[in-house]
C-alpha cells in the first residue's frame, strides 16, 4: 500500500441511498484501483424470519422507499407459490401489472428528469449550482421538461395509489391475488391523462435519443465495456417486466441461459462474497465469477428480449438495436435511452390495461394447496429482483433470500467507475468534473443503495483524499 | 394548510414524522391536509403549489429537543438526492414549476435512536412527539405561524 493515495467520494450525490467511491492512486497520480463501496441495509432477511408469510408482501416494502412496489410484488409472487397458486385470475394479474407499470413509469421518469437531465442539459462540467433539477426548472429552455417530470411522477404514483391502496406500503397484492379491483372513478381519472403520458414519454425519449446520438463519439466509450445481460422475458421472447423466464445473453447476443423458470434460479445463479464489500457479486454458474457477471436493468432488458409487444416501444427498440447492428448494445450511457423506451412501453401498457374490462372484475383471489417454498421474480425499474422464501408448517417464514437489482449490477458498476477513472483521472488532477463523471457512470445504472435513515442533517457530499496510511490529506464538501 | 410528514417507521425514531401525521389526522382539523410518506418527493411540489402554508415534518437526528421549528425558503440545493429531497427543493420546484408563492416551515422532531428494524419510538421521542403535536395543532388552528419567532424552540 505504500506510495498509494486514496480519494474517497461519500456519499454519491443523486444516487438513491448512500455509497462511497474510492480511487486508489500511486505516487505518480496514476489510477491503481477503483471501488464502489455500498453501505447496505443488512439484516432484512433475518428480520423477516418468524413472521407469518401473509405479512411479508407488506413488510418487505420497508426495505426501500424508492421501489417498495417492486418488493411488494416480488414477495406476493413468491407467496403465490407458497399458497399453491401458479396462475392468478385475469383481474388479479392485470391489477398487479397495472401497479407495476405505474411504478416503472414514475421511477424511470423521476430518474431521468430529476437525476439525469441536469447532466445532459447542462453538461458534465457545468456549475453544480445549476446542474440540478431546480436549475432545470429555472431555465426557460427546459422549464416545461421539469414540469412534465413532476407530473409524470405524480401520475405513476396515482396508478400505484389506485391499485395498491397507498403510494407507499400498499396492500393491494396478497398471496393468491389482490384485495381490490380498480374503481370506476379511478379508471376514468387515470384514463383522462394517459394519452398525455404517452405523448410526453415519446417526446422525452426523442430528446434523450437525440442527445445520445449527437454525443455518441464521447458517450460510446464512457464507462463502457462488453458484458453479459440478464432479465426475465416472456416465454415467447417478448419483454415482460412482471413475469417470465430467465434469459441471459453474452456481449455478442449469444444465448447463455434461456427458459429458466424462477423456481430454478439457484441452478443458474450463484453469489460471490468479496472481503472489501458488504454487497455480494452474482454470476452465472455455468461461466463462473470471472466471466459470468452480467448487467441487469433497462439496457439488459432491451438486449435480452426479441421484441416488445406495444407498437411505439417496439419501433423504438428496433432503432435502439440498430445502434449495434442488431447485437446487444454495450454502451453504458445507453441505459438512459433504454430506460425511456421502457417509459413509453409502461405508458402504453397502462393505457391498454385501463381499457381492459378485466381490470374491474370481481374474481380477485385463487386458493391452492400449501407448499413449503416460493420464488418470485419481477423486473424492478433498476433490474431483476428475486424474492425466495421457505415457510414452515406454522406459516412462519423460515428462510428468506433476496437478490436486488443493484446487487446484480455490483460488478458492472465497479467496472464502469474504474473505466471512467482510468480515462479521466489517470495522471490528471482531481477536479469537480472528474468526480461528477464518476458519479454519472454510477447514475447510469440508477442504483438503489438501500435506504438508510434520511433524518434531517444526514445528507451531504464529502470528498476525502487519504494517503496510504489512511490519513485524510484533502477534504471537500458540497 | 398542508402538513407533509416523512420517515421510516421501521427505523425507530425515524418514524416520528408518520406518527405525527397519524395523530394529526385523528384531530381532523378543518382546512388542513395531511400527507405522510417515506421521503419528500418531487411530486409533492404539485401538492405544495395548492396550499399557501406548508409545514414539513421529519425526525431530526441533531438539534434541540423536543423539536425545532423554522422557516424554510425555496432552494436549489446542490446536494440534492431524490432520497434526501429537502423541503427547500420541494418548495423550489413548486415555485419554479407551478408558480407557488407561499410560506414554508419545517418541524424537526428530535429523535434519539435510528436503529434499523425497530418498529417503535423510544420513550424520549414519544414525549417529543407529544410536545410537537400540541405546538403544531395550535398553529394550524390559528391559521398562521407568522409572527412566531423562528426558529422556535421549546424545552
Amino acid at each position: 500500500m505504500s506510495g498509494l493515495n486514496r480519494i474517497a467520494i461519500e456519499p454519491v450525490t443523486r444516487v438513491e441511498g448512500h455509497g462511497k467511491v474510492t480511487v486508489l492512486l500511486d505516487d505518480a497520480g496514476r489510477v491503481h484501483q477503483t471501488r464502489l463501496h455500498i453501505v447496505e441495509f443488512r439484516g432484512f432477511e433475518r428480520f423477516i424470519q418468524g413472521r407469518p408469510f401473509w405479512e411479508v408482501p407488506v413488510l418487505v416494502q420497508r426495505l426501500c422507499g424508492i421501489c417498495p412496489v417492486s418488493h411488494h410484488l416480488a414477495a406476493a409472487k413468491a407467496m403465490d407459490g407458497v399458497v399453491g397458486v401458479d396462475r392468478l385470475t385475469p383481474t388479479g394479474e392485470k391489477m398487479r401489472r397495472l401497479m407495476h407499470y405505474g411504478q416503472t413509469l414514475q421511477s424511470h421518469a423521476l430518474h431521468f428528469f430529476h437525476l439525469v437531465s441536469p447532466d445532459l442539459l447542462f453538461g458534465f462540467d457545468a456549475d453544480p449550482a445549476i446542474r440540478n433539477v431546480v436549475g432545470v426548472a429555472r431555465d426557460p429552455r427546459f422549464a416545461e421538461l421539469a414540469v412534465r417530470g413532476v407530473l409524470m411522477r405524480k401520475y405513476g404514483q396515482e396508478v400505484i395509489l389506485a391499485t395498491a391502496g397507498k403510494k407507499i406500503h400498499g396492500t393491494g397484492a396478497i398471496p393468491g391475488g389482490i384485495n381490490k379491483a380498480l374503481s370506476a372513478a379511478d379508471q376514468a381519472r387515470l384514463q383522462a391523462d394517459v394519452d398525455a403520458m404517452i405523448q410526453w414519454s415519446v417526446e422525452t425519449l426523442a430528446l434523450c435519443k437525440r442527445y445520445t446520438l449527437d454525443h455518441l463519439a464521447e458517450l460510446a466509450d464512457f464507462g463502457s465495456f462488453p458484458s453479459n445481460h440478464l432479465s426475465i422475458v416472456r416465454p415467447d421472447g417478448a419483454m415482460d417486466l412482471y413475469d417470465g423466464v430467465l434469459r441471459a445473453v453474452d456481449a455478442e447476443g449469444g444465448i447463455l441461459i434461456d427458459q429458466v423458470r424462477p423456481d430454478d434460479y439457484l441452478q443458474v445463479i450463484r453469489e460471490e462474497v468479496r472481503p472489501w464489500s458488504y454487497m455480494k457479486f452474482p454470476f452465472l454458474r455455468s461461466l463462473g465469477p470471472e466471466t459470468g457477471w452480467y448487467r441487469v436493468g433497462p439496457l439488459a432488458r432491451l438486449n435480452t428480449c426479441d421484441f416488445i409487444d406495444t407498437p411505439l416501444a417496439e419501433a423504438e427498440r428496433q432503432e435502439f438495436k440498430a445502434l449495434a447492428g442488431g447485437k446487444p448494445v454495450n454502451v453504458t450511457m445507453a441505459y438512459h435511452w433504454a430506460r425511456l423506451i421502457e417509459v413509453v412501453h409502461a405508458a402504453e401498457k397502462i393505457r391498454d390495461l385501463l381499457a381492459d374490462p378485466d381490470i374491474r372484475g370481481t374474481d380477485l383471489v385463487v386458493l391452492g394447496t400449501r407448499r413449503p417454498e416460493g420464488v418470485g421474480i419481477v423486473e424492478a425499474p433498476r433490474g431483476t429482483l428475486f424474492h425466495h422464501y421457505r415457510v414452515n408448517e406454522r406459516d412462519q417464514v423460515e428462510m428468506a433470500n433476496l437478490i436486488v437489482s443493484t446487487t446484480h449490477n455490483n460488478e458492472p458498476m465497479n467496472r464502469a467507475v474504474h473505466k471512467v477513472a482510468m480515462d479521466h483521472l489517470d495522471g490528471k488532477p482531481l477536479t469537480e468534473g472528474v468526480l461528477n463523471r464518476i458519479e454519472v457512470a454510477i447514475r447510469a445504472y440508477d442504483p438503489c443503495l438501500s435506504c438508510a435513515t434520511h433524518a434531517i442533517g444526514h445528507m451531504s457530499l464529502v470528498v476525502e483524499v487519504l494517503d496510504a496510511a489512511g490519513r485524510v490529506v484533502d477534504r471537500i464538501g458540497r | 394548510m398542508l402538513v407533509l410528514a416523512v420517515g421510516n417507521p421501521a427505523r425507530a425514531d425515524d418514524g416520528l414524522g408518520p406518527a405525527l401525521a397519524e395523530a394529526l389526522e385523528r384531530l381532523a382539523l378543518p382546512g388542513v391536509t395531511v400527507q405522510a410518506g417515506y421521503q419528500f418527493d418531487a411530486e409533492d411540489a404539485w401538492l405544495v403549489a395548492r396550499h399557501p402554508i406548508v409545514v414539513f415534518v421529519d425526525a431530526a437526528a441533531e438539534g434541540p429537543a423536543p423539536f425545532a421549528f423554522a422557516r424554510v425558503e425555496p432552494a436549489a440545493d446542490t446536494s440534492f438526492t431524490t432520497h434526501g429531497l429537502t423541503p427547500g427543493i420541494v418548495l423550489g420546484l413548486a415555485r419554479d414549476c407551478f408558480g407557488w408563492q407561499g410560506e414554508g416551515w419545517i418541524l424537526g422532531i428530535r429523535g434519539v435512536s435510528f436503529e434499523p428494524f425497530v418498529e417503535r419510538l423510544t420513550g424520549e421521542a414519544s414525549a417529543h412527539l407529544e410536545a410537537a403535536l400540541a405546538f403544531l395543532a395550535e398553529g394550524l388552528r390559528s391559521g398562521t405561524f407568522m409572527g412566531w419567532p423562528a426558529p422556535r424552540e421549546l424545552t
